[in-house]
């Protein structure tokens, strides 16, 4: 079983929470996924309104932990502030780490972000940190008190799906014993079921899933393929070949000439 | 005196935060608050004493990625 900061996760999906076409089928989503863990943000509250709310009260009736983000943040300031209103609000120490140094691609900054991740450790926070495959990076982040990394494998909502799958496997295989949840660019379930077999230990989706046709059903395949990588991973997978190997044996077969 | 709240100015007599966002109709126990960059915890609230051009930010859970 997966285990995040000493908390047992039974599923490797981990789900956002925006962009439904409605709360309901957010909810819808949330389940068919079997998720335990869903991303959730901060923002300005308009006077009167009860919106951030009713939000937080749908998310308590689900029944699953909450990983709120510092999604929109571009300085160590913003982000270090954000998480400890995000920490009052959802009464977690979990963050999901995001400090954000390009507006089109959304790549992290990265140098911001070890130095944020570094504050927040050492106020108490569990970091998850969205970073990129750059392994230095990975490392500086383990040395700032992360226990969890989390790169992306393509721009965030690109839904591209992994770009450079070498760069994950030696991530991979670089951080054998530390939790690596491939976060923002999967488009796919079989995005997510390829990061799996390569042995990453989670996935984290949203705009896949919320911008699908039947985002529910949507939830369920990923939830599926996720399963299948990563049973696929512990059984053992050929390594692909040049030529053909017939896999009916040849021994005893009839000659009709 | 004068606030910043949430990006907006306003003009104000009430010099305590909590009574600020009652007045407001800032209501629910979902609100983060932070005066001038620093968290100020929701028990704080009572005890906290604005000054002229605080930038005062409340936020709210939202959906999220």
């Amino acid at each position: 079983m997966l285990t995040l900061y000493g908390t047992s996760v039974s599923s490797r999906l981990l789900l956002g929470t925006a962009r439904y076409p409605s709360p309901a089928i957010l909810a819808d989503a949330v389940r068919a996924s079997k998720t335990g863990i869903v991303t959730v943000s901060l923002r300005r509250e308009t006077a009167g309104s009860r919106t951030g709310g009713a939000f937080f009260e749908l998310i308590r009736t689900l029944g699953v932990r909450v990983l709120p983000n510092t999604a929109g943040c571009h300085t160590v300031s913003e982000a270090v502030l954000t998480a400890k209103m995000a920490r009052e609000v959802f009464a977690t120490d979990w963050i999901k780490l995001e400090v954000i140094g390009n507006h089109d691609t959304l790549q992290p900054d990265v140098f911001a972000l070890v130095e944020a991740a570094r504050i927040l450790s050492d106020e108490g926070f569990k970091v998850f940190p969205y970073t990129t495959d750059d392994l230095v990076v990975a490392e500086r982040l383990l040395e700032a008190g992360c226990q969890v990394l989390m790169p992306w494998c393509a721009p965030i909502g690109s839904a591209m799906g992994p770009v450079n799958l070498r760069a994950l496997s030696s991530m991979r295989a670089s951080f054998p014993d530390v939790p690596l949840i491939v976060d923002a660019g999967i488009g796919r379930p079989s995005h997510a079921a390829t990061v799996m077999e390569l042995g990453f230990d989670a996935v984290l989706l949203n705009t896949a899933v919320a911008g699908a046709g039947d985002p529910a059903a949507m939830a369920a395949a990923f939830a599926g393929a996720i399963e299948a990588g990563r049973t696929a991973f512990h059984a053992g997978m050929l390594e692909p070949r040049d030529m053909a190997v017939p896999s009916t044996p040849v021994i005893g077969k009839a000659v009709f000439s | 005196m004068k606030l910043t709240i949430n990006g907006e100015d306003h003009q104000t007599d009430i010099s305590v935060l909590s009574d600020l966002l009652v007045s407001l109709d800032f209501e629910g126990d979902w609100l983060a608050t932070a005066v001038n960059g620093e968290l100020v915890h929701r028990d704080d609230r009572p005890n906290f004493a604005l000054s002229d051009r605080d930038r005062v930010e409340i936020l709210s859970p939202m959906q999220g990625g």
